[in-house]
C-alpha cells in the first residue's frame, strides 16, 4: 500500500511540471488564439462573434495567395533540401571513414549554432550589388556592371534551403547509421544495380528519417520570418510577414490571430497529408527517440 | 564501405560533398571576415586588418565592446538564455522520468503533445502566448484593477515563449540518456539498503548529468539565437538578435555587426564543443 502511494505521489509530482508547461504555454494560448480569431470588432471595446476575420481572408486574394505561395515555396524548399541533403547524409553515414565521419557530422552542425540573422547577414554580404560575388565577378572581368543577386525568389529559396538543410541531414544520418551494411551488400549480390538498391532497399529503410526531416523542414520554412524578409526584401510576400503586419503595424490582433490559426491549420494539413501518403505516423518519425 | 561504386562516380561524389561544405561555410566566412576589415562598409575591397570594430571607443568606428546598446542586448540575451536553460533542463528532467519510468493512461498521446511544440512555427507560439498574456493582463486590470506588469511584453514573456519549445529539445536529449540507464544499478543500491532519495542523488542523477549539461547548453544556444518567437514578445529589454536586426534595418549593415557575428560564432562554437565533450562517455574503469 505504501509503495503504491509513493508511486502515485511521484507520478503526480512529475506530471505537474509537464501539465503546467503544455496547458499554460501550448494548449491555452492556442485555444485563446482561436477564440480571439472568432471575434470581430464592431465598435471600440465591443466585440461580436463571427467568421468575419476568416471571410476577410478569403475575400482578399492577396492574403490567400500569400498563404498558397508560402506553402508551395516551402514544399519546394523541402524537396530541394531532401535531394541535396540525402547524398550528404549517405556519405557521412556510409561512405566516409570512421574518423572523418564524426568531423563531417560536426561540420554539418556548425551553422545550426549560428543565429538565422547572422546567416542571412552573411548571404546579404555575399549577394548584394556591392557584395563579394558581384565585385569578384567584376574584378575577374566577367561582367562590367554590378549585379544584384538579392531580392528574388531564387535567392529566397536558396537561403531557406541553407537555413533548414541541417534539420534534414541530422535525422537522415541517424537513420542511415542504424542500417546494416549487409542489407546493401545483399541487394548487390542478388543482382541489383545502384539505382535499384537505392530505390528498393535504402530509401524504404530511411523512410522514417526522410519523413521526419521533411516535416521539421517544412514547418520551419513555412514559419520562418527573417530569411524571406532579409533576402527577399519588401516583395517576398511570406505569410509570417502578413501576420507580423496585422499584429504590429495595424494592431489588428483579431485578424492576426485568424491568420496565425490559418497558417497553423494549413501547415498541419500538409504534414498530415504527407504522413498519410508515406504511410508513417507522427510517433514513428518526429517523436521517435 | 557499403557500396562499391566506380572511381569516377566516387570522385564526383566527393567533389559534391566538398562543394556542399563550401556552401555551408560561405555566408559564415563572409559575416566573420569583415569584422577585421578597416573600412566603414562590410564590402570589398579589403582595406587592411583592424581590431577597431571590437575595441575602438569612438565614432565613426565604434567597436562592439564600447557600443552600449549592443552590450545591453548581449546582457539581456545572457539573462534570458540562462533562465530558459535552467527552467527547461528542470522540466526536461521531470519529463524524462515521467515518460521513461512512469506508467499512466494515454501516454502515447501525451508524448506527442510533448513533441508538438517543436513543429509549431515559432511565430505562432509567439503570438499565441502574447494574446493569452495580454488578455489575462487586461482582464485583471479591468476586473480587479490589478496591474500584472509581467504579462506585458518583456523579459518574462520572452523567457516563457522560448521555454515553451526549448523544453521539448531538452526533454528529448535527457529521455534518450535515461533510456540507456541500466536499472540493475538502482536495484543493487536498493538491495544494499539505500533510500530512494539517496539512489536518485548518488546514482541516477550523476548518470544523467552529462545529458542535462548538454541539454542546458543546447537550450542556452537556441535561446540566444532565437528570433521568431522573441520578436512578438519583446518589450523594452531587447536581446541581442533583436538589437542587431533593428540596427540592420535602420542603420544598414555596418562592420560592427560583423564583429558581433564573429564574437557570437566563436562563443557558440566553444559552447557546442563543451556540450559534445560532456556528453562523450568516459572510458569504463
Amino acid at each position: 500500500m505504501k509503495q503504491r502511494d509513493i508511486k502515485r505521489l511521484s507520478l503526480i509530482l512529475l506530471f505537474a511540471p509537464f501539465a503546467l508547461w503544455i496547458v499554460l504555454l501550448i494548449v491555452l494560448p492556442h485555444l485563446g488564439m482561436f477564440y480571439i480569431s472568432l471575434r470581430e470588432k464592431v465598435a471600440p471595446r465591443t466585440y461580436e462573434f463571427g467568421l468575419e476575420n476568416y471571410i476577410n481572408f478569403f475575400a482578399e486574394p492577396i492574403y490567400w495567395n500569400t498563404l498558397i505561395r508560402t506553402g508551395s515555396m516551402s514544399l519546394l524548399v523541402t524537396v530541394l533540401a531532401l535531394l541535396l541533403g540525402f547524398p550528404i547524409a549517405y556519405y557521412i553515414a556510409k561512405i566516409a571513414g570512421q574518423r572523418s565521419r564524426g568531423a563531417l557530422f560536426l561540420m554539418c552542425l556548425i551553422p545550426l549554432w549560428v543565429s538565422d540573422l547572422i546567416r542571412a547577414f552573411g548571404w546579404i554580404l555575399l549577394l548584394r550589388e556591392t557584395g563579394i560575388i558581384s565585385s569578384s565577378l567584376q574584378w575577374a572581368g566577367l561582367v562590367n556592371t554590378p549585379i544584384e543577386f538579392l531580392y528574388n525568389d531564387a535567392t529566397v529559396i536558396m537561403g531557406l534551403v541553407y537555413t533548414v538543410i541541417l534539420f534534414m541531414i541530422v535525422p537522415l544520418v541517424s537513420t542511415l547509421d542504424g542500417m546494416d551494411d549487409s542489407m546493401i551488400e545483399a541487394g548487390y549480390n542478388l543482382g541489383g544495380n545502384g539505382p535499384t538498391v537505392l530505390r528498393r532497399i535504402i530509401i524504404p529503410y530511411a523512410m522514417p528519417g526522410i519523413v521526419s526531416g521533411c516535416i521539421v523542414v517544412f514547418m520551419l520554412t513555412a514559419g520562418s520570418y527573417l530569411t524571406p524578409i532579409l533576402l527577399g526584401g519588401k516583395n517576398s510576400s511570406w505569410f509570417t510577414e502578413q501576420i507580423y503586419d496585422q499584429f504590429i503595424t495595424r494592431y489588428n490582433w483579431e485578424s492576426g490571430a485568424a491568420f496565425g490559426f490559418l497558417l497553423l491549420a494549413f501547415t498541419s494539413l500538409v504534414v498530415w497529408g504527407g504522413l498519410k501518403l508515406s504511410g508513417q505516423t507522427l510517433n514513428s518519425t518526429v517523436a521517435r527517440s | 564501405m557499403a557500396i562499391k561504386p566506380n572511381t569516377a562516380f566516387l570522385a564526383s561524389y566527393r567533389i559534391y560533398v566538398a562543394l556542399f561544405f563550401v556552401f555551408l561555410a560561405a555566408p559564415l566566412v563572409a559575416a566573420g571576415m569583415f569584422a577585421f576589415n578597416d573600412s566603414q562598409f562590410p564590402s570589398l575591397p579589403w582595406q587592411g586588418f583592424t581590431l577597431d570594430w571590437f575595441f575602438n571607443d569612438s565614432e565613426p568606428k565604434l567597436g562592439m565592446f564600447h557600443d552600449r546598446r549592443l552590450l545591453r542586448g548581449l546582457y539581456y540575451s545572457f539573462v534570458i538564455a540562462s533562465c530558459v536553460s535552467l527552467l527547461s533542463v528542470f522540466v526536461g528532467t521531470c519529463n524524462a522520468f515521467l515518460f521513461v519510468r512512469c506508467r499512466f493512461p494515454a501516454k502515447d498521446f501525451f508524448y506527442i503533445m510533448m513533441v508538438l511544440p517543436l513543429v509549431i512555427p515559432g511565430v505562432i507560439l509567439g503570438i499565441s502566448i502574447l494574446l493569452l498574456a495580454s488578455n489575462i493582463a487586461n482582464g485583471a486590470e479591468e476586473a480587479l484593477s490589478l496591474d500584472l506588469d509581467f504579462l506585458r511584453p518583456g523579459i518574462v514573456l520572452v523567457v516563457l515563449g522560448q521555454f515553451s519549445f526549448i523544453t521539448t529539445i531538452t526533454s528529448l536529449v535527457i529521455i534518450a540518456r535515461l533510456k540507456k540507464f541500466d536499472a540493475s544499478m538502482e536495484e543493487a543500491a536498493y538491495n544494499l539498503g539505500a533510500s530512494r532519495v539517496r539512489v536518485l542523488r548518488t546514482i541516477t542523477l550523476p548518470f544523467l548529468f552529462p545529458a542535462m549539461a548538454a541539454a542546458g547548453i543546447v537550450a542556452f544556444l537556441v535561446s540566444f539565437e532565437n528570433f521568431n518567437t522573441t520578436l512578438f514578445l519583446v518589450g523594452s529589454e531587447a536581446p541581442l538578435t533583436i538589437t542587431m536586426y533593428d540596427r540592420m534595418v535602420k542603420v544598414g549593415s555596418t562592420p560592427v555587426l560583423n564583429a558581433v557575428s564573429f564574437f557570437l560564432m566563436i562563443g557558440s562554437a566553444l559552447l557546442a564543443l563543451v556540450s559534445i565533450l560532456v556528453q562523450r562517455d568516459k572510458p569504463q574503469t
